[in-house]
């Protein structure tokens, strides 16, 4: 038999199959009349933006200085008192010595703002964190409580956990919002982040539940007859060695979170899947942007991947 | 030091009731060395397992030291920092380096600084011969290292009395002796200990008494040059015959 398995067929087959996949697709566009305009997508990113200088009393224009690219503009008004304005150079709407009115414009500064995609993001990035803190913590305490002997704090963990895997986390969403955001009068992001941390929780309990009863119990039994208490077994010595074995399913769990926070878009938290169609709703760019969002998430997903994996290597030490 | 009065462990199950240990009562009296020996089965296990607490007996007392663990009012945990437990599959905690694994426990129940704790691991580390290991994770010792740290790690506590149970079962023949001298070493230094084992030779050469378990009571207590070359009971004879 021969030993050495070659692998590069397997590449090249890999290679035309994704080939083949992106040519069909584009022939498939190619076939429907659609008029692709992303040069319109970056100034939703960022743009430039437009803030009108007008003079805050009646009077007149004094000197106009060109600086670079900007204006500076001196205005004196009818007691002699002088402001400066400044302006883009090709803005200008007034010249020197031009009486003008309060309120009327001098000419329009510009700076860059973020726009809807990157606040969008921004939104997505902390509600998800938040959640995903809270969703730990829950996570934490009721994966404890379901291995406790206590049989109150089993039976409310496993009530607790049944019920969020048992409804879709839409419908949580909706009644957090309309029915206890509405109750207890709780605003739009509480009740988002509050039903995100609800249903990760429920899942991540779950998973550290399995992680410390995957630690064998001769651990316990070490570090009890040392006379340690059950708190410091769990802190020291159970919890260290579950949360490195439970890495991988909790991250996993956490870029679902990050997905998953696109459901909030429905109670009008401006996520970025709520920026995308407000986006298109004024462009009609409808390809463009939900591939340019679904992107973002994927960058999103993947960096905290790499990081997972990071962290994976640095605890693997004592193995 | 330790006596143990009419102890009884039930294990009921779905297949019915165990009583594990039935009735066992015993005293071990300062730096004696105890060995129970008896088939797989016999609750020699299971009775070791209640003198520090690991499992809660159905009846009897024991009393360490003139505490009572049956009590209700015990503080289980300062009977454990007294009782060290050594164990059949060594339970170090793999997360740790070997020295961290000596000086947790100190720390955090002792209420030792970092300083002395150190201090007194790396005498016990000498002590059992495994000083040069002091900084590796567990996973990088041998069977025979890991239970010695692991009797280092017991004796880290000071504790009055050291429970053994079957300590060397699940080595690798050659590395045996090398606990076994360590335990021998423990004995001769006045230690109080009570062994559960298979190892007839170390029983013979340190032990001062050999309790012989069957079905949970104990059938046969004597010296070891009584019981090995002389025992009363049938069962033991039949035992011997087996193992020796």
């Amino acid at each position: 038999m021969n030993a050495t398995n070659k692998t590069w067929p397997w590449r090249l087959l890999l290679v035309v199959i994704l080939l083949g996949v992106a040519a069909g697709t584009w022939g498939a566009i190619m076939k429907i009349d659609y008029q692709w305009r992303w040069k319109r997508v970056p100034q939703y990113f960022m743009y430039q933006a437009e803030i009108p200088q007008k003079i805050p009393f009646d009077g007149r224009v004094g000197a106009i200085v060109q600086n670079g690219k900007e204006m500076r503009v001196t205005l004196i008004s009818e007691e002699a008192k002088k402001v400066v304005r400044t302006v883009a150079a090709d803005s200008l709407k007034v010249s020197e010595g031009e009486d003008l009115f309060i309120g009327d414009i001098v000419g329009f500064s510009k700076s860059w703002r973020l726009g809807p995609l990157t606040l969008g993001l921004w939104t997505t990035l902390w509600l998800s964190a938040i959640s995903s803190v809270f969703a730990l913590f829950l996570g934490l305490i009721t994966g404890i409580a379901r291995v406790s002997k206590n049989i109150t704090l089993r039976g409310l963990a496993m009530i607790y956990v049944e019920c969020i895997r048992g409804t879709p986390l839409l419908v949580q969403i909706f009644i957090a919002y309309f029915f206890l955001g509405t109750v207890f009068n709780l605003s739009r992001n509480v009740c988002g982040i509050g039903a995100l941390a609800l249903f990760a929780g429920a899942y991540v309990a779950e998973i550290v539940r399995a992680g410390v009863q995957g630690i064998p119990k001769g651990q316990t039994e070490a570090a009890r007859s040392l006379g340690m208490t059950a708190f410091q077994t769990m802190k020291d010595i159970i919890l260290p060695q579950a949360f490195k074995k439970i890495l991988p399913p909790l991250s996993g769990q956490f870029i679902s979170l990050i997905k998953d926070s696109s459901l909030v878009s429905v109670i009008a938290i401006t996520d970025l899947t709520k920026s995308g169609r407000e986006i298109i709703t004024s462009t009609f760019a409808t390809f463009e942007v939900w591939l340019i969002v679904a992107a973002m998430y994927l960058l999103v997903t993947s960096l905290l991947s790499q990081l997972v994996f990071y962290m994976e290597r640095r605890l693997a030490v004592s193995d | 030091m330790i006596k143990a009065k009419n102890v009884v462990k039930i294990f009921s199950g779905r297949s019915g009731v165990v009583r594990a240990v039935d009735g066992v009562s015993t005293e071990v009296a300062r730096g004696e060395v105890v060995v129970v020996i008896g088939p797989s089965g016999s609750g020699k296990s299971t009775f070791l397992r209640c003198i520090n607490g690991l499992e809660t007996f159905t009846e009897g007392h024991i009393i360490i030291d003139g505490v009572d663990l049956a009590d209700k009012k015990t503080n289980i945990n300062k009977v454990r920092a007294e009782v060290g437990m050594v164990f059949q599959q060594f339970n170090l905690f793999p997360h740790k380096t070997v020295l961290e694994n000596l000086t947790l426990a100190q720390i955090r129940v002792r209420k030792r600084s970092r300083k002395e704790a150190e201090d007194n691991a790396l005498m016990l580390l000498k002590k059992v011969g495994i000083s040069e290991k002091a900084t590796e994770y567990p996973s990088r010792l041998s069977g025979g290292q890991q239970q010695r740290v692991a009797i280092a790690r017991a004796l880290a506590m000071d504790p009055k009395v050291m429970l053994f149970d079957e300590p060397t079962s699940a080595l690798d023949p050659e590395m045996v002796g090398e606990v076994l001298d360590v335990m021998k070493q423990l004995a001769r230094e006045g230690m109080t200990m009570i062994v559960v084992t298979h190892e007839m030779g170390f029983a013979r050469e340190v032990a001062d008494r050999v309790i012989f378990m069957d079905e949970g009571r104990v059938v046969e207590v004597g010296t070891p040059e009584h019981f090995f070359t002389n025992p009363r009971e049938e069962r033991a004879k039949l035992f011997l015959k087996q193992v020796l």
